[in-house]
């Protein structure tokens, strides 16, 4: 509730930040600021268990531990990206407050789509997700490649939302209670109404939309690619994971009980994501585009939050969204630092920049999933989530196999880093300061703090 | 737990440090010696284990720390006769490795020396750990700094070469990864001292005791066995040695042969077998046909070597064969040899490599056909090296001889016709050993060859720190068999 309120403030105050304040760095202090404000009072809530606000909100929003928690991740991992990307943000245009504006309102979708207790919420969350989305992928006004990806998320945005909508009203007519909770949809005994399996059909075609798992994805790349690097940063990690944790939320507490009924849907679903998402991902040469399809890939081993829905499931995701996020957010930054974005404009890095060198390093061993990073809690927790689930085990040694294709493509840029020399030094379209090489050492120690001791973050879940 | 720092704790904790503090060394000199004295120092520690075996030590040589509780993992570590047998190989290999190539030049010598102190860290915690989460940490992080060394040191198609042995490697592990989480799904409940009780355990004893079906451990088996054939390697899993072997700079090699492929070895000893003893029963005929075959392919492919670095690659495959197909026979007489020879042939493969490097840094080439006569320039070199050829055909009087008459012995108990395959390789082994010593050392100089010189004091010194301990070993190795002999009869009470 604190979240939600004081989020959606900020972003007001963002706003109007452009108005008062002429200095382009001013409005990035303040977003820090504000962030920092929204994970202490989330923390607040999180640890006193109750919101500064009394509102009867009819059951319609539900904390509990697991979903402030992951509040706490976003936020914080908000955090980092704000401090690494904050003077990137700064370059892509005039109005500075604005796009940090957009993004608290953005989190105020997640911290609505992280707590819905019916459908008409978590329609409501997306949509406040995907709207400034929409905006901040085209935030780039006088670039053709920015332009046309906004214009087709902004298409296939409308389409999957039309489907969303469809689904929850499919859901709503099957409903012997009429009612939009999702804890409160009549399933039944033996095989659930038509009407309620057909809805749900929907909400997963809408869902794999936002969250990029094949065969929806097809967005994901030019979208990813043609967007200003830094938005693209937060977009295929905070937003990302957001959608994840309210597919996992809807179908923990509305189809928990069926999951014998559609868990074929999610296997075919992770097995192609896994496919399209490390097979295109290997034939990139720009690491922008890399990434892009890289994210795909990773939602298919997300996906296992899904398809388990256990405890460790539920760890796992949590696990996953903290170091995910921290990792691709980390070698983004370096990137939109870059003018080159190809593989080869990596080559030589180590020699020059040992600092950025060794965290991208330890960022993209983290993405493999090489044990002392949190990479490789994360997706052992997703793996044991899905072995204790107990079906499709062949399903595990499938997704391990993948695991291993994504070391061919990260590794490429660690070979360039270090392996490979280069004659002309790296150009670089800003200046490395050296707070920002502290801050990414910082991101780096946090991987491989959470890789040790992921009870860390875990500790949250059963405080 | 008292507040002393106990051996396996030692063990990791210097080679790790050391490494690290490496990184921050700027002169070449400093490092070496940095690096040689840590390298010392473990084994000094070492050393020490093998006196505290006694069960009344128990509190020096066992560490459990609470680690991961809500999954019933800790940081557990300690020693027992197979893991001090192996952590004295690495702490031995070390040193003399650091001692023989201290002479080399490498461009960036701090990272190299660091990256090779965590090598060894890795290398212990793999030998040490009692945790099947721990121990699957050190297996992956022992390849890592390998990888970075291969990679930046190695010779010109090192790229490719090492990338495919990380991917076969990776390969392997993830499979165990998921062996290890089924394995640990089916253990019984844990509490730890602080009251918390989890519902599984990772701890070795829990993973023994484990309640699996026969069908369950039957395709567990491959899970597990898929990691460390491919670090032994067993054939068909061995393509990615010899290029990387060739590849890697020697001292790495070294690493790689000497040590890392017990990694395979000690794996089936402690993490296959005994958890999965019904599938190992089941599937020893495959496993058994798989070593034989790769042994005899492997001899054959050696003796059409002209590259040396290859022909000790496959020739190091071919012993790996036998003591893989050895553990396999399951009798007290195999698996004691394998014990031995565990040892002897992490110490004689370390002293082939010396030869070949200081060949190779003298003359620039690797090539069988390209050297001749070197016997005239550097008799020492010459000496040493016929020693430990022979120790590696292993001749009577030499330690390779009581490790692998054993292991023959115990192949001949169960079955005749195995043995019998496996010693083609044996024959094999000599004629290209003896093939080869000819061919390099004897006949008149060339033009590569007339200006070489022979080695230096220091490689000397290890040469003949290996040619002792061959003899050693080869008329006394009573001490190896007393220290390994409980973790012999544990594993066969199974």
């Amino acid at each position: 509730m604190n979240a939600i309120i004081f989020s959606a403030a900020w972003g007001i105050v963002m706003m109007f930040s452009g108005v008062f304040i002429k200095s382009k760095q001013a409005p990035v202090y303040l977003a820090i600021t504000g962030i920092l404000l929204l994970f202490c009072v989330n923390g607040f809530e999180l640890y006193y268990g109750h919101s500064f606000f009394n509102i009867n909100t009819h059951d319609m929003l539900r904390t509990s531990s697991f979903n402030l928690s992951f509040l706490a991740v976003v936020f914080g991992c908000t955090l980092i990206y704000f401090l690494l990307s904050g003077s990137d943000i700064k370059k892509v245009g005039e109005h500075v407050g604005e796009y940090f504006a957009l993004i608290f309102f953005v989190l105020c979708g997640v911290a609505l789509s992280a707590t819905f207790n019916t459908l008409l919420l978590l329609f409501l969350g997306i949509e406040i997700i995907s709207i400034p989305l929409y905006i901040l992928t085209g935030s780039s006004k006088l670039n053709l490649k920015s332009n046309e990806a906004s214009l087709k998320y902004f298409l296939m945005g409308a389409f999957s939302t039309g489907i969303m909508l469809m689904g929850i009203a499919f859901i709503y007519g099957g409903n012997t209670a009429a009612s939009f909770y999702i804890n409160n949809i009549t399933l039944g005994s033996g095989p659930a109404p038509v009407m309620i399996i057909v809805g749900m059909v929907f909400l997963v075609i809408s869902l794999s939309f936002k969250v990029s798992a094949a065969p929806f994805h097809f967005w994901a790349p030019d979208v990813y690619d043609g967007a200003p690097t830094v938005f693209t940063s937060f977009m295929s990690t905070i937003v990302k994971v957001a959608s994840f944790f309210a597919f996992v939320r809807l179908f923990e507490n509305a189809f928990g009980n069926i999951q014998n009924q559609w868990q074929t849907l999610i296997v075919f679903i992770i097995i192609a994501t896994l496919l399209f998402g490390n097979i295109t991902a290997i034939f990139q040469q720009s690491v922008k585009r890399m990434l892009a399809y890289s994210s795909i890939a990773q939602a298919g081993f997300m996906l296992f939050a899904v398809f388990a829905i256990n405890d460790r499931a539920r760890e796992g995701l949590i696990l996953y969204s903290a170091a995910y996020s921290i990792a691709s957010i980390g070698i983004f930054a370096v990137l939109a630092k870059m003018n080159d974005y190809t593989i080869e404009g990596f080559n030589g890095m180590a020699k020059e920049h040992p600092v950025l060198a060794a965290c991208c390093t330890i960022f993209l061993l983290s993405l493999t999933g090489i044990p002392l990073t949190a990479g490789f809690q994360s997706k052992f927790f997703m793996l044991m989530a899905a072995v204790q689930n107990g079906h499709s085990f062949w399903l595990v040694i499938v997704a391990v196999l993948f695991a291993a294709i994504s070391a061919y493509y990260y590794f490429r840029i660690i070979q360039a880093m270090y392996f490979k020399d280069t004659e002309t030094p790296i150009s670089f379209n800003d200046h490395i300061s050296k707070g920002f090489r502290f801050m990414l050492a910082v991101s780096a120690s946090l991987i491989i703090i959470l890789g040790i001791f992921p009870e860390l973050l875990l500790g949250w879940l059963y405080h | 737990m008292g507040t002393y720092i106990t051996f396996p704790e030692l063990l990791l904790w210097l080679p790790l440090l050391g490494g690290i503090a490496c990184f921050f060394m700027k002169e070449e000199r400093s490092v070496k010696a940095w690096s040689l004295v840590i390298a010392l120092l473990i084994l000094a520690v070492s050393v020490a284990t093998l006196f505290y075996t006694d069960g009344k030590y128990a509190t020096y040589n066992n560490v459990n720390y609470i680690w991961l509780k809500y999954l019933g993992n800790s940081f557990y570590i300690g020693l027992d006769g197979a893991s001090r047998l192996l952590t004295f190989l690495t702490a031995i290999g070390f040193p003399l490795i650091f001692l023989a190539t201290y002479k080399n030049k490498y461009k960036n010598p701090a990272s190299f020396y660091g990256l090779m102190l965590l090598s060894q860290a890795g290398l212990m915690g793999v030998f040490i750990s009692m945790d099947a989460l721990l121990f699957y940490f050190f297996w992956e992080l022992a390849l890592i700094p390998v990888y970075f060394l291969c990679s930046s040191w190695g010779g010109e198609r090192r790229i490719p070469a090492t990338f495919k042995f990380f991917v076969y490697t990776f390969v392997g592990s993830l499979l165990m990864l998921v062996g290890i989480i089924y394995v640990y799904l089916h253990t019984g409940q844990r509490s730890f001292e602080d009251g918390t009780i989890s519902a599984h355990s990772f701890a070795l004893s829990s993973f023994y005791n484990a309640s699996l079906s026969a069908a369950d451990q039957n395709w567990l088996f491959w899970l597990f066995f898929a990691a460390f054939a491919v670090k032994m390697p067993v054939f068909p899993f061995h393509t990615w040695q010899p290029d990387t072997y060739d590849q890697a700079p020697t001292s790495v090699t070294m690493v790689l042969s000497g040590i890392m492929v017990k990694m395979g070895l000690f794996g089936v000893i402690r993490w296959l077998i005994p958890i999965l003893p019904l599938a190992t029963i089941k599937f020893t005929h495959i496993v058994m046909i798989l070593s034989i075959a790769g042994m005899i392919y492997a001899s054959f492919l050696a003796l059409v070597q002209d590259n040396l670095k290859k022909l000790v690659a496959y020739s190091s495959i071919a012993h790996i064969g036998l003591m893989c197909a050895a553990i396999f026979a399951m009798n007290e007489l195999s698996v004691q040899g394998v014990m031995l020879q565990m040892f002897n042939h992490g110490i004689n493969i370390i002293g082939l490599w010396i030869v070949i490097d200081m060949i190779e840094q003298q003359t620039g080439v690797k090539h069988i056909s390209k050297l001749r006569g070197i016997a005239i320039k550097a008799p020492i070199l010459t000496i040493m090296l016929v020693i430990i050829a022979l120790a590696n055909i292993a001749l009577p009087l030499t330690n390779a001889f009581v490790g692998e008459f054993m292991m023959f012995a115990g192949l001949f108990a169960y079955n005749t016709w195995y043995a019998v395959a496996a010693i083609i390789s044996i024959i094999l082994a000599a004629i290209y050993t003896l093939n080869m010593i000819r061919k390099i050392f004897y006949g008149d100089t060339n033009s590569l060859t007339e200006n070489m010189k022979d080695i230096s004091f220091n490689q000397q010194l290890v040469l003949g720190l290996i040619v002792v301990l061959i003899f050693i070993m080869g008329v006394y190795p009573q001490p190896v068999i007393d220290l390994t002999k409980s973790a012999v009869t544990n594993l066969l009470k199974i």
